[in-house]
């Protein structure tokens, strides 16, 4: 017979409820009986639609945190921030060009940035916000858009900031200019399409089409890896590539595809 | 010798060629400036607020971020950047209670002792290198400059951070005699530019100006020089002689020039090489319009 575990008191939307020990915020709030219609999504804290605002007994301050990835605690009082609004002056990224002041020009109450770092404190990601705020504010786009790479745009920091800056939304805009502006081309690939359009590949493609799901397994398990050069650069974004540490677990793709 | 080295925000948006130039004369002198690994905006403008801390946590930042680095000494191009760090450091200072509710308010995270020094470039200039050593790597005299030392005021004011004579001030007129100019003197160039009044007091922008630049000319002048990138902008781009603007350098320039360095690593733009071949000679220099900053 398993052990039921303890049940605590949490207040949602100003009630008491008595939920066991050990439940995520969102799983808490479903025991309370209440359906998510807003507010969650992937529960698997990558999504980030379900920031939320709580306190803890005893304690003055405001605590952030994504409702999936957090477990409640005896005595909080939380509510659901389904999402943080946000109002951008809209821009076509084939006219704008990544100059020094762009950012500042799109955002400009980032000149407003107190450098309180409370946006990196509640950023659920544990991403510097501040100092990608910061380097947008002095037209380091590269670094803005680096520094800003993980966000998930759940909106936490944007909620607690003094100077109202919308911190997930200029970190998109940066690597939207990086990427499109500053990453360097890579002459590979468009060789690589280029091939793939005149139909070099055709035949083996074909060939693949006909394998059974078991042989198409096999030659996947066989596969081989390039080996990846060695980086520096802590902030590579491609220094994952051409691992054999794949993230994606493609046994289940198999699975659901087979 | 390497000091670690605070850029600032306008220096890394509107002034990138007084960096460029600093930089390079810094390598010309021997001293390596390396630029902070992390920093953040010095917060622009000292808060007379006595109870406004939050204000005042950009600064700290810095110092707590200089110190987290190993850094003791921190030197700065940009005058408010230097004016704003050295008033908050003051603050940390003499009130190191505030420093306490800085620390309480970032949750434990910010602390500062007070116990760094910011410096600005031109301290570094007179005290440390000298201007003997500088005389000394001069390769191309600017003789046939008339220079006008235009000091603002964050270099200056208030004086328990003023890196020199508030009233009086001779550090830029001493850099540029050291490198051969003629320095050209009066009594507008320690009065404020008008800063910040250029967004909604123009005219008033626009009148200091041109009694600064007047008197720069009626005193023989061919070139202003200056330190502050805010003070830039104004005199830069609200002379009202189009075509006939009044040249207007960092020193950091006109000494790269006296260094003989080439004009492209000191951010001089193109129509410069027309100056560059007036140093020797130098009647005409008043004519080139060098600074093309207010037509970008």
């Amino acid at each position: 017979m398993s052990e039921q575990a303890p049940l605590i008191t949490m207040q949602l939307m100003g009630k008491n409820y008595r939920v066991p020990a050990g439940l995520t915020l969102m799983a808490a709030i479903e025991y309370a009986g209440y359906k998510l219609v807003r507010g969650a999504g992937c529960r698997g804290g990558f999504c980030g639609s379900c920031p939320t605002l709580y306190r803890r007994e005893g304690n003055h301050r405001i605590f952030t945190a994504l409702a999936c990835q957090t477990l409640v605690e005896d005595g909080m009082c939380l509510v659901q921030m389904p999402f943080v609004p946000l109002i951008t002056r809209p821009y076509d990224l084939y006219t704008i060009t990544p100059q020094a002041n762009t950012l500042l020009q799109h955002f400009p109450e980032i000149a407003g940035c107190v450098a309180c770092n409370t946006c990196t404190r509640s950023c659920p990601q544990g991403l510097p916000v501040m100092d990608y705020i910061q380097a947008s504010l002095r037209g380091d786009i590269e670094r803005a858009a680096l520094l800003s790479f993980d966000c998930i745009s759940c909106g936490i920091c944007s909620s607690r900031c003094p100077a109202d800056i919308k911190h997930y939304a200029v970190g998109l805009l940066a690597r939207r200019l990086y990427g499109k502006y500053i990453t360097r081309n890579a002459p590979d690939l468009a060789e690589r399409v280029a091939a793939i359009e005149t139909g070099d590949f055709s035949a083996e493609l074909d060939a693949l089409m006909t394998l059974s799901a078991a042989e198409l397994r096999s030659r996947y398990e066989q596969r081989t890896f390039e080996v990846a050069a060695e980086q520096e650069d802590p902030y590579s974004a491609t220094r994952s590539y051409n691992s054999a540490m794949d993230p994606v677990d493609y046994q289940d793709e198999l699975e659901v595809s087979g | 010798m390497s000091i670690a080295y605070y850029p600032g925000c306008t220096i890394k948006v509107s002034a990138p060629e007084h960096e460029l130039a600093a930089l390079a004369v810094m390598r010309a002198l021997g001293l390596d400036l390396h630029e902070m690994r992390e920093w953040n905006c010095c917060g622009v403008v000292h808060s007379l607020a006595t109870d406004n801390l939050i204000r005042h946590m950009a600064p700290v930042r810095v110092f707590a971020r200089l110190q987290q680095q190993g850094e003791r000494e921190v030197v700065t191009l940009c005058d408010m950047c230097f004016n704003t760090l050295a008033r908050a450091n003051q603050v940390a200072r003499r009130q190191p209670e505030q420093m306490d509710a800085i620390k309480a308010t970032s949750g434990d995270e910010l602390n500062y002792d007070g116990s760094a020094e910011v410096l600005h470039l031109l301290q570094i200039l007179r005290d440390r290198v000298g201007m003997a050593a500088i005389k000394a790597r001069v390769r191309q005299p600017l003789h046939n400059l008339r220079v006008y030392p235009y000091y603002g005021c964050k270099l200056l004011r208030p004086t328990e951070v003023g890196l020199d004579d508030p009233e009086a001030p001779t550090v830029l007129g001493d850099l540029m005699a050291a490198l051969g100019a003629t320095v050209v003197e009066g009594n507008l160039q320690t009065r404020c530019c008008g800063a910040y009044h250029v967004v909604n007091r123009e005219n008033l922008v626009a009148e200091r100006v041109a009694a600064t630049t007047a008197q720069a000319r009626a005193n023989g002048a061919n070139v202003i020089v200056l330190s502050c990138p805010l003070c830039h902008f104004n005199l830069a781009t609200r002379q009202s002689t189009p075509g006939n603007a009044l040249p207007v350098l960092y020193y950091t320039q006109l000494m790269g020039l006296a260094f003989g360095l080439p004009p492209a690593t000191l951010g001089l733009p193109d129509a410069t090489a027309l100056f560059e071949e007036a140093l020797p000679t130098a009647q005409h220099a008043q004519a080139v319009p060098m600074c093309t900053k207010g037509e970008r």
